[in-house]
């Protein structure tokens, strides 16, 4: 049993570090700031997330484990707050060139 | 194990930093700044387990906190030029965000 | 005054977590000393707005069901984007796109635009007043959100009906 979960959290772990790997090459092959926003949310979300939770399953029922849970909550509540400021001063910044879209007509129902 | 863990963050985080360098404006940078505060705190949890210490966590935690306060700062420092409140309203607070 | 209780219990709670100390009166003592000058601060700074209430979202059963959607849909889009940034020709179709959230309270719309942006794909970009604006990395995500299932589950999720 003890061997399983070892095993199961190896697997997590690597699976975390695959989607980091994703997000970074993503952060530097996006064509523009808006698109590099999208890449950098699969390390902030799934990247994160599945490297947190190989280390739980390797720490157990234990403290470990809550303080471990605390950070995963911490990044996944600050992330997106983040991510829209970051947006939002960039759109708002006249400077900032406009995002990149795509040629036909954006569907505007609303 | 967890040193593999550690050696695919760190190609993580050599990435992020490429952003960072080739980056064409100011909030590319500071995208891959915050990239590379997250890789920093799972950097930190990992370390924390390969050698056997877990008070590394408290470490962690401390650094996804700066990491969050510091992103906000430094957007609000080149929005405004300082880090009070906009110039034009001084007595009201942004309720808005 | 209920705040500031409410406050102080929070910050005990996650002092008691972090530290582990459970049994060193000595520890403890500090641990309930410091908590409350948090909250002395947290009253001096008018953090605590006797305005807000706290409890406004009530708490029913739909939160129990909104989060693991909200996981399994995370999950799905981080595959989907991560299969576009794998593919060499980098099919991405970038999007600007306006919503109208259903959600009639500040902190409904906020869950709202917190969830677009936790997935990836998808980036709230402005939130003022009644309108959402989202930048989505893809035609396919825009058209999802477009068709409002995510934020039906919000407005449930807020004990609208």
């Amino acid at each position: 049993m003890a061997v399983l979960i070892d095993l199961l959290s190896w697997l997590i772990l690597l699976g975390g570090v695959a989607f980091a790997l994703i997000g970074s090459v993503g952060l530097l092959r996006m064509p523009d700031f808006y698109t590099r926003l999208h890449a950098a949310g699969i390390t902030d979300t799934l990247g994160a997330g599945l490297i947190l939770l190989g280390l739980m399953l390797q720490a157990g029922w234990t403290l470990i484990s809550v303080k471990l849970l605390l950070i995963l909550i911490f990044l996944w509540f600050t992330g997106p707050i983040a991510t829209h400021a970051l947006s939002r001063a960039a759109l708002l910044d006249p400077d900032n060139p406009p995002p990149i879209l795509h040629e036909e007509a954006p569907p505007s129902k609303s | 194990m967890f040193a593999a863990t550690a050696l695919g963050i760190l190609a993580c985080m050599i990435l992020a930093m490429a952003r960072a360098v080739l980056g064409p404006t100011v909030y590319n940078r500071i995208l891959a700044v915050n990239s590379f505060g997250t890789l920093t705190v799972l950097l930190i949890a990992v370390l924390g387990f390969m050698t056997g210490r877990p008070d590394f966590l408290d470490i962690a935690l401390v650094y996804a906190f700066i990491n969050f306060i510091g992103t906000i700062a430094v957007l609000k420092f080149i929005r405004y030029g300082d880090m009070g409140w906009p110039r034009n309203e001084p007595d009201e607070p942004q309720s808005d965000l | 005054m209920l705040h500031a209780l409410a406050l102080w219990l929070f910050c005990f709670g996650l002092w008691l977590l972090l530290s582990g100390y459970f049994d060193v009166p000595l520890l403890l003592g500090f641990g309930v000393l410091s908590c409350a000058l948090v909250v002395f601060v947290a009253w001096r700074t008018e953090v605590i707005d006797p305005e807000e209430r706290p409890l406004r979202l009530r708490f029913n059963l739909h939160i129990f069901s909104y989060w693991p959607w909200l996981l399994w849909q995370i999950v799905l889009s981080n595959l989907d984007v991560a299969k576009r940034i794998l593919d060499p020709r980098l099919p991405i179709s970038p999007t600007l796109i306006t919503l109208r959230p259903t959600q009639r309270s500040d902190l409904g719309r906020v869950i709202y635009a917190n969830s677009i942006t936790l997935t990836p794909g998808t980036v709230t970009t402005a939130l003022s007043g009644d309108t959402l604006e989202v930048h989505a990395l893809t035609r396919e995500a825009a058209d999802s959100l477009l068709e409002g299932d995510m934020d039906r589950r919000v407005t449930r999720l807020e004990g609208g009906n």
